[in-house]
């Protein structure tokens, strides 16, 4: 019965090289008498490294086309989820760079900011790689616990611990319903592996599903949903956004969602695909609700990390719209839009993270950015590019994610969704147009009361960041192929 | 035997019902708390029953004697106003109970659709004692061997909610004496105590 048995960790050495760096960090911060922003800086450089390592050596190990299955079918990697990882290690990394400069005005000291990142990285990606719903639940605990404690970093601040205490109580209740949806599963189906279940699915449509399957989809939807902030599970997003320091929000917005939506994906089209009818009905209703209230719940907002939440919420139902139509276009075109979202709001982060005044709250209102093209041109300008990228204006990047997304709604036949879709988008470029507008006609205020936005704080990490991401954007349309290319070898691991 | 195993069932169970309801309902945190070790115990029996004795041992010892005490250290030192909680609570009584009727109807619904498979009887009245595994050892086999990685995983979960306690909580105040127990065995006798002479009716 006892037998030999050597965890197979050379397969999961990125995530092991980011747990030891982060433990290793975790050390060296314990030991020190001060920690300041700089320990702080140093600390985020030294994250950067080791996630520029786990990249390296994933790209090593990976073999394109290569499938494997490790820890007896709990963890498993092909070319989508190696694809996913590549995009949450990298999205990590660049939040890091663009958050070093703002550290201390942010009020970020504890050095256990690029700790508490690093292990919600790796919580991030035991979620796009697990193929169990139990490993798959320690890595959404990971993540969400990490990310809970970042919310709440800046303690001093009442907004921030409000807005950690949200962000809890309701990851909280996602997770109950995630396990209620799981132990459901579970009870039906006898096992928590996604290729058993999706067998025993098999087995039992034919002869007539039982209920419990589709309740346990609708929980475990339910829960994935908040994670994306899809509304109705949206009700946390514009509180988190605005609550927490700039550089956190950056954080919560780009590579959880990326994490989330792969996870949505894997879990709708793995186990529960010949569930589609069941669950498109669901995810259509919640593609139309997160369109319909990004574009005009965000009209009247004027606090602009909440319009980014707002902007956030109705982004990931055009994701959505890509997942509803449940194809090999759809997650062709998932996958182009979430690597697109993920450039285009570490860049609008980015902007607003290198704009910074004699207060250390940085830009909070759309006014303080008022006239900021004249004070600083180039910020201005690579602002704008992302506005008009977010709003979907060709020939800018954001529109072509929109239109494989449009294109795939088409071709699985929900017109109406893509109309809706169309419509939003042209309600949603309003706000962003009037960002632009803000920048580039009004006029800065003469005895300003606010000082924000006077002057930019930059550093070369973030520089670089700034530049590839406003190129990535600008230029796409010029030599799309390699994300496209991409996005077929997603959507050629993951068959449908 | 196996009316003395039913009857243990539903008297297990239905003190585990009753009481988990009063830790809901109980006016007194504390009584709350008092309730819930009383679950526990009876979830213990119920452990037992089903031929797992180390996991009822270790609810036992686990819950009952570190975490339930916990929680009643806790309670203690918070001082909570159950009224202002059952004010705000009455005010949330509709939409909380149109969302757990909801739940409760997709309950009902589901048991109708419930089959139990063949084997599970079987499986039931051997859960675990196959080919001489004990309890202990099967469990150390799934933990150690099937689940190594979720194992270590929950591990470093673990390790994040300590570092989000210290820091959210550790404050490096001035002005804290701290023990130093070098410095305070090095001291000097000759450094610290004098001896003075004291004339009767003055001070010093």
């Amino acid at each position: 019965m006892i037998e030999a048995y050597i965890p197979d960790f050379y397969r999961i050495l990125p995530e092991v090289i980011l747990i030891l760096a982060a433990l290793g960090m975790l050390i060296e911060g314990s030991f020190r008498k001060i920690t300041d922003s700089k320990l702080t800086a140093r600390f985020c450089r030294n994250a950067i490294v080791a996630i520029v390592i786990a990249v390296v050596v994933l790209c090593i190990q990976h073999k394109s086309g290569e499938n494997w299955v490790t820890f007896e079918g709990q963890i498993v990697q092909d070319d989508f989820i190696f694809l996913a990882k590549l995009l949450i290690l990298v999205g990590s990394a660049a939040v890091l760079a663009i958050s070093i400069p703002s550290l201390a005005k942010e009020q970020i000291l504890s050095f256990e900011y690029a700790v508490l990142v690093l292990f919600a990285t790796v919580g991030m990606l035991l979620m796009v790689e697990a193929n169990d719903f139990i490993s798959l639940f320690v890595g959404l605990e990971m993540q969400g616990l990490s990310l809970y404690v970042l919310a709440a970093i800046n303690r001093d601040q009442l907004s921030s611990s409000e807005a950690a205490l949200k962000y809890f109580v309701l990851g909280a209740i996602s997770t109950c319903l995630y396990l209620y949806g799981t132990s459901l599963l579970y009870g039906f189906a006898g096992s928590t592996s996604f290729d058993v279940i999706g067998a025993v699915i098999r087995v039992e449509s034919a002869v007539g599903l039982p209920l419990g399957f589709i309740i346990a989809l609708v929980f475990i939807i339910a829960s994935l949903a908040f994670k994306v902030s899809a509304v109705p599970f949206h009700m946390w997003t514009p509180d988190v956004y605005q609550g927490c320091p700039t550089a956190i929000t950056a954080f919560i917005a780009a590579a959880p969602k990326v994490a989330g939506m792969i996870v949505f994906l894997r879990i709708l089209v793995l186990p529960f695909i010949l569930m589609y009818g069941e669950w498109q009905a669901i995810i259509v209703f919640l593609s139309f609700a997160s369109m319909v209230l990004g574009a005009f719940a965000a009209l009247r907002q004027t606090d602009i990390k909440r319009l980014l939440a707002y902007s956030s919420i109705g982004q990931m139902g055009y994701v959505l719209l890509g997942v509803a139509a449940g194809n090999d276009d759809g997650i062709q075109a998932v996958f182009v839009y979430i690597t697109l979202y993920l450039v285009m709001i570490i860049g609008t982060f980015g902007c607003l993270l290198s704009l910074r005044g004699k207060g250390h709250f940085g830009v909070q209102n759309l006014q303080d950015l008022s006239g900021i093209s004249t004070l600083h041109p180039k910020i201005a300008f690579i602002l704008a590019a992302f506005m008009f990228s977010l709003a979907g204006i060709p020939p800018l990047a954001g529109f072509f994610a929109k239109l494989y997304v449009f294109k795939a709604a088409i071709s699985a036949g929900l017109f109406g969704l893509a109309i809706i879709g169309v419509l939003t988008s042209v309600v949603a470029s309003y706000y962003y147009l009037k960002i632009v507008k803000i920048m580039y006609f009004d006029e800065v205020p003469a005895a300003p009361t606010i000082t924000f936005g006077q002057s930019v704080v930059v550093s070369p990490e973030m520089i670089v960041v700034l530049n590839a991401c406003g190129i990535i954007i600008l230029f796409f349309f010029i030599y799309p192929n390699p994300l496209l290319e991409m996005a077929q070898r997603a959507a050629l691991a993951l068959p449908i | 035997m196996i009316n003395i195993a039913a009857i243990l069932f539903y008297l297990f169970s239905g003190v585990l019902l009753s009481s988990a309801m009063m830790v809901v309902t109980a006016r007194n945190t504390v009584h709350g708390v008092l309730f819930l070790i009383l679950a526990f115990f009876n979830a213990a029996g119920l452990f037992i029953l089903a031929n797992a004795e180390f996991l009822a041992l270790l609810l036992v010892v686990v819950y009952v004697g570190a975490v339930a005490v916990l929680f009643l250290f806790v309670v203690m030192m918070l001082n909570v106003e159950m009224g202002n909680i059952q004010k705000t609570a009455r005010e949330y009584s509709v939409a909380g109970g149109l969302i757990g009727g909801t739940l409760a109807v997709e309950l009902i619904l589901m048991l109708y659709s419930w089959n139990t498979s063949p084997e599970a009887f079987e499986m039931i009245s051997s859960p675990i004692s196959k080919d001489g595994v004990t309890n202990t050892q099967a469990l150390g086999n799934l933990i150690y061997t099937h689940y190594a990685l979720i194992f270590q995983a929950s591990g470093i979960i673990l390790l994040i909610a300590m570092v989000g306690a210290i820091v959210l909580t550790l404050r490096h105040r001035e002005g804290i004496r701290r023990q130093k127990i070098g410095d305070q065995l090095a001291r000097d006798p000759k450094d610290s105590v004098s001896l003075v002479d004291i004339s009767p009716g003055s001070g010093i």
